[in-house]
């Protein structure tokens, strides 16, 4: 057995942090053991007719405790399933899973765009140097904004403007004049397009989580590939496995 | 007590498999099972050259089941011979089935000859898959069609071969009958039945390919069903698969009349239940005093 498992967690915590969002700390030593920040965890649905596995991104680690942090939208049936668990129940989970960020950089930006903020946290409580924050939020609704504010300095950017830069990510880097060595992103796809498009331009390395509907978590199926610049080692072909490869790649590593 | 089956010459230590495509070549798996237990690995399709598969999303989830359209994304035969079968080979107590795909009689006759001197056990030819636009299923809805490459993929194969048949037919048994004309060794089925999902909320499909093939617990009784069927008509050994979630549901189709059965779906469910499933047919035919598995086969007429 490698260093992911398959076993039952227990909930210790679960509250809800804003509309349709949830955090849930979930007790799991071996998991949690070896678990980095920008990895998932596969989360099993106990109603029957739900067959695959929930891939829910590590927004915290508590390794001392054995438990792990998981803040996710509630999107379908199987998320809403585990909005609904109470303290004390067990859950099934494999993980952890996927490769997560590589630790790098003298002067790093992290951008997080919604459901992709939660695994930025982890992430910016783990960067050496110079850590610079920039959250985009849809509006005023700012879950766990102010988590981030002990690890570095924190830029919003709202759709609707109510709060921070009006607009996007990028808006937010270019009116604060950020600069870095380094990129870190998580976010919908037209998010992580833009952040490649800013990297490429400024000369900055980024690391990009990347998303997809998945059903083994483990690089059998082929289900989440993403296309790929080069042919990929594995596949043979360009494409990359999101959820084996990834779901951190270098920018320029793929196409978007 | 023997769960011990014979398919084709082919001695297996126990009647499961895997169903191709869920499980790659195993090695993603070997983390949560030891594969020596399992009686035979199925491994992902493989064509000639590498293929890039379809665009994403690639699945879709549905009541009791999943749509899947991933267009048999492979590496091809070249990286497959040696990277894949090296691997398998590690476990010498599972039989390595080769499931072979392709878009011409040529490109299955390739694969198949390319195969000829691996240390495989069997072949499977896929003639079946609905998502991919040639090839595939082009082969497995007219049994004439069924039994001309069934013929010219045996012309070629120094292993056993198995035709993987479709459900996406009107009758089943003409297919299979005709597979069996062609001097197929045994038949797998059911492949997956095309479906479709709609995002209500985006008014889109849920798969880019628009279709997929529906897999897991929802199917399986019309693969049972077919299983019956088949087993009724023919003299070869029938894998039997479609929404095997457990013991029970592998003994349905080994009591319809299928030899050997292949897990697909449930392997994106729980890792384990390969194993959990051989364990279950062992106990059941500890309890029910069953000497050989093949007392089983076919036993509900």
């Amino acid at each position: 057995m490698a260093d992911k498992a398959m076993e039952q967690g227990i909930i210790t915590s679960i509250v809800k942090v804003t509309e349709g969002i949830y955090s849930m700390w979930v007790r799991e030593p071996k998991i949690s053991k070896y678990a980095k920040p920008g990895q998932f965890i596969s989360i099993y649905c106990k109603e029957g007719s739900q067959l695959l596995p929930r891939p829910i991104s590590i927004c915290e680690i508590n390794k001392d405790q054995g438990l792990l942090r998981l803040v996710y939208r509630v999107v379908g049936k199987g998320t809403e399933e585990f909005s609904k668990m109470n303290v004390g129940d067990s859950i099934q989970i494999m993980g952890p899973l996927g490769n997560g960020f590589t630790l790098e950089g003298e002067t790093c930006i992290l951008i997080g765009g919604g459901i992709g903020i939660p695994p930025m946290l982890e992430l910016a409580k783990n960067l050496d140097g110079k850590v610079q924050i920039v959250l985009g939020y849809r509006d005023a609704d700012l879950f766990l904004k102010e988590e981030f504010e002990p690890y570095g300095e924190v830029y919003i950017s709202t759709e609707d403007g109510s709060i921070g830069t009006k607009g996007n990510v990028i808006d937010a880097i270019l009116e604060n004049e950020l600069d870095a060595d380094m990129i870190f992103a998580c976010g919908p796809t037209p998010m992580l397009k833009g952040v490649k498009t800013y990297a490429s331009q400024k000369g900055i390395k980024a690391q990009i989580s990347m998303e997809e509907r998945m059903a083994c978590g483990i690089g059998a199926c082929l289900a989440c590939v993403c296309k790929s610049k080069e042919k990929d080692h594995h596949t043979n072909v360009n494409n990359k496995r999101i959820c084996k490869d990834g779901p951190v790649f270098y920018a320029e590593e793929i196409e978007l | 007590m023997n769960m011990k089956i014979k398919i084709a010459g082919v001695e297996w230590n126990n009647p499961v498999t895997v169903a191709s495509g869920t499980f790659g070549s195993g090695a993603e798996y070997s983390d949560f099972v030891d594969l020596n237990k399992i009686g035979a690995v199925t491994t992902k399709g493989v064509a000639n050259v590498p293929w890039e598969g379809n665009p994403t999303p690639r699945i879709a989830e549905t009541y009791g089941g999943m749509l899947n359209a991933i267009g048999l994304q492979n590496p091809g035969i070249d990286l497959f011979v040696k990277r894949d079968i090296p691997y398998l080979r590690q476990y010498p107590d599972t039989k390595i089935i080769v499931n072979v795909c392709g878009k011409s009689t040529e490109d299955y006759c390739e694969v198949v000859e390319r195969l000829a001197k691996e240390p495989v056990d069997m072949l499977e030819i896929n003639i079946s898959c609905p998502n991919v636009k040639e090839g595939g299923i082009a082969f497995g809805q007219d049994p004439k069609a069924v039994e001309a490459i069934t013929k010219e993929v045996k012309k070629k194969a120094k292993q056993p071969v198995i035709m993987k048949l479709s459900p996406n037919v009107t009758d089943i048994s003409e297919m299979a009958l005709a597979a069996e004309a062609g001097g197929a060794d045994a038949l797998s089925l059911i492949n997956t039945l095309t479906g479709m999902k709609i995002d209500v909320n985006r008014r889109t499909f849920a798969l880019a390919n628009k279709t997929g093939g529906l897999s897991g617990p929802a199917i399986k009784p019309v693969a049972v069903r077919m299983v019956y069927q088949v087993a009724q008509v023919v003299n070869i050994p029938i894998i039997g698969m479609g929404g095997i979630m457990n013991a029970e549901d592998a003994l349905e189709f080994i009591m319809a009349g299928a030899t050997a059965v292949s897990i697909g779906t449930a392997n994106f469910h729980n890792p384990n239940i390969t194993l959990e499933v051989i364990e279950g047919i062992q106990k059941f035919m500890e309890k029910e005093g069953i000497k050989e598995i093949q007392e089983l086969v076919g036993c509900v007429k």
